[in-house]
C-alpha cells in the first residue's frame, strides 16, 4: 500500500523481511544501515529483547532522493520471527509492498524455514493479500556454514512456483540471476511462475544488496 | 496492481485537513497534530514542527496504535478509539480515522487532556468525514506514476544500493 503524498510530493514503500527466528533479518537490517551513505538513511529503530531478539520490529527508513518530484523513500521493515510472536508479525505486515523471505539455510531449519513460509502465506491472506502478486523475493541466508542445505533442496521446498493463470504469462521467463534457470516455465504441460532468489552471507553483508535492489526494483515497477 | 490497496493524498485534501488541524490546534492550545497512516508513513504535519524524526516517529505511531488494537479484541471490544499518553511535560492523545489514519496530538502543560479530549471530538468527526470521502473517491484505481519515475528509480536504486 505505497502512499502517494502528492501535497509534500512523497512516496513511501514498505519492504518487510520474513522469516524463521534467527535466520538473519535483523542482520541484513544491519548491514544496509551500515553500508548506505548516512545522509540516504535515518535512524535505525529496534524494539528487542535483551537478547536481542526482535520483538515487535526493525525499522529502517532508506532515501532514494527527490525523483521527478517526488522525495521516494524505502521503509524496511523486519518482523520478529520466533513462532509465539505471530501477533506482532502479522501487525508489521500492514500495508507492505515487497516482501523479502530470509531462510536460514541450516538443514536443520528446514522445518523452521517451512512454518515460516506458511505463516507468511497465512498472514498475507488475512490481510486480503496475495503473495502470489506482490514484489516477493527469497534470500537464502548463512550459505558459509557446513551444514547449509544444497539450494536444489531448498528451492523444491520454500519455492516450488504456482500454477500460471494468465495466458500472457505464459511463455518462458529466464531467471537472470541464475543462468539456464527459469522463473516462468512449463513443467509437464503446466505453467509455473517461481520468485527470485539471492544466496546470501548477511553476516559479511553478502548478498544483502542483491536481495534489496531485486526486491525494491519490483516494487518500483509495481508503481508504474 | 497489488494484492494491497495504494491510496494517494492529494494538494485539496491536504487543504482541507490543515484547515481543520489549524482550528483545532487553536482552540485547543495543543503544539502540534500529525496525521499518520496505519501502515506506518507520516501524511501531515500541523502546528509547531516536532524536533524529533518523524519517519521513526510515524512508525512507532502505527505500531503502537495496531498492537492497541489489538489488545482491544482481546479483551472484547472492537476497538479503543483513542490512546492517551501522559508524560510530565509532553503528552500525546492519538485517535482512530476512518479505520486508515491515525490523529496524533501532541501537548505540554498550556493545555490539559480535558480540554484536548473536549475539542477533538468535533476533529475527529470532521476528518472522518474527509478521509472517508477521499479514501472511496480513490478506491477504483490505484495511483500510478510514470513510467521515467520508474526509470530513473531504478537508476538511482544502482546507485545506491551498488550497479
Ligand atoms: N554464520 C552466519 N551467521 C549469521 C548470518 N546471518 C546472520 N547470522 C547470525 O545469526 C544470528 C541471528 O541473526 P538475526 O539477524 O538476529 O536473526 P533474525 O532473523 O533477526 O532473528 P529474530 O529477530 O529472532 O527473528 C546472529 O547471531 C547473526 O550474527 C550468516 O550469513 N552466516
Ligand atoms: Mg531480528
Amino acid at each position: 500500500m505505497s502512499m502517494i503524498n502528492y501535497a509534500s510530493r512523497e512516496i513511501n514503500c514498505k519492504l518487510v523481511y520474513y522469516g524463521p527466528g534467527l535466520g538473519g533479518k535483523t542482520t541484513n537490517l544491519e548491514h544496509v544501515y551500515q553500508k548506505v551513505a548516512p545522509g540516504s538513511r535515518g535512524k535505525m529503530i529496534s524494539l528487542a529483547t535483551e537478547t536481542e531478539r526482535t520483538l515487535f520490529f526493525d525499522f529502517l527508513p532508506v532515501d532514494l532522493g527527490t525523483i521527478r518530484g517526488f522525495k521516494t523513500r524505502f521503509h524496511l521493515y523486519t518482523v520478529p520471527g520466533q513462532v509465539y510472536y505471530n501477533a506482532s508479525r502479522k501487525l508489521i505486515l500492514k500495508g507492505v509492498d515487497g516482501v523479502v523471505f530470509v531462510a536460514d539455510s541450516q538443514i536443520d531449519r528446514m522445518e523452521a524455514n517451512i512454518e515460516a513460509m506458511q505463516n507468511l502465506y497465512d498472514n498475507m491472506s488475512e490481510h486480503g493479500y496475495d503473495l502470489t502478486t506482490i514484489p516477493f523475493v527469497i534470500q537464502y541466508n548463512k550459505r558459509d556454514l557446513p551444514n547449509a542445505a544444497p539450494i536444489n533442496d531448498l528451492q523444491a521446498s520454500l519455492n516450488p512456483g504456482w500454477p500460471v493463470e494468465e495466458p500472457s504469462k505464459m511463455r518462458p521467463m529466464p531467471d537472470p540471476q541464475h543462468e539456464g534457470e527459469f522463473l516462468i516455465q512449463q513443467i509437464e504441460g503446466q505453467w509455473i511462475e517461481r520468485v527470485g532468489y539471492y544466496e546470501a552471507v548477511a553476516l559479511n553483508g553478502e548478498g544483502v544488496f542483491d536481495t534489496l535492489k531485486a526486491l525494491s526494483k519490483l516494487v518500483i515497477k509495481n508503481l508504474g | 496492481m497489488t494484492g494491497a490497496s495504494s491510496w494517494s493524498f492529494g494538494e485539496d485534501d491536504s487543504r482541507q485537513i490543515t484547515a481543520i488541524l489549524d482550528e483545532f490546534l487553536a482552540q485547543s492550545s495543543a503544539r502540534t497534530a500529525l496525521i499518520v497512516d496505519k501502515a506506518g508513513q507520516m501524511v501531515a504535519t500541523v502546528g509547531e514542527t516536532p524536533t524529533f524524526d518523524s519517519t521513526a516517529f510515524a512508525s512507532l505511531t502505527a505500531a503502537d496504535f495496531s498492537a492497541n488494537d489489538q489488545l482491544a479484541k482481546m479483551i472484547g471490544e472492537a476497538e479503543f478509539g483513542s490512546l492517551f499518553h501522559q508524560g510530565e511535560q509532553e503528552s500525546l492523545y492519538l485517535a482512530d480515522i476512518a479505520g486508515r489514519v491515525i490523529l496524533v496530538v501532541l501537548f505540554d502543560t498550556r493545555t490539559t487532556l480535558g480540554l484536548v479530549k473536549l475539542r477533538v471530538k468535533a476533529t475527529v468527526g470532521s476528518l472522518n468525514q474527509v478521509f472517508t470521502e477521499m479514501l472511496n473517491k480513490d478506491a477504483p484505481q490505484a495511483p500510478r506514476v510514470e513510467t521515467d519515475f520508474v526509470d530513473d528509480a531504478e537508476d538511482e536504486i544502482d546507485r545506491l544500493f551498488g550497479g
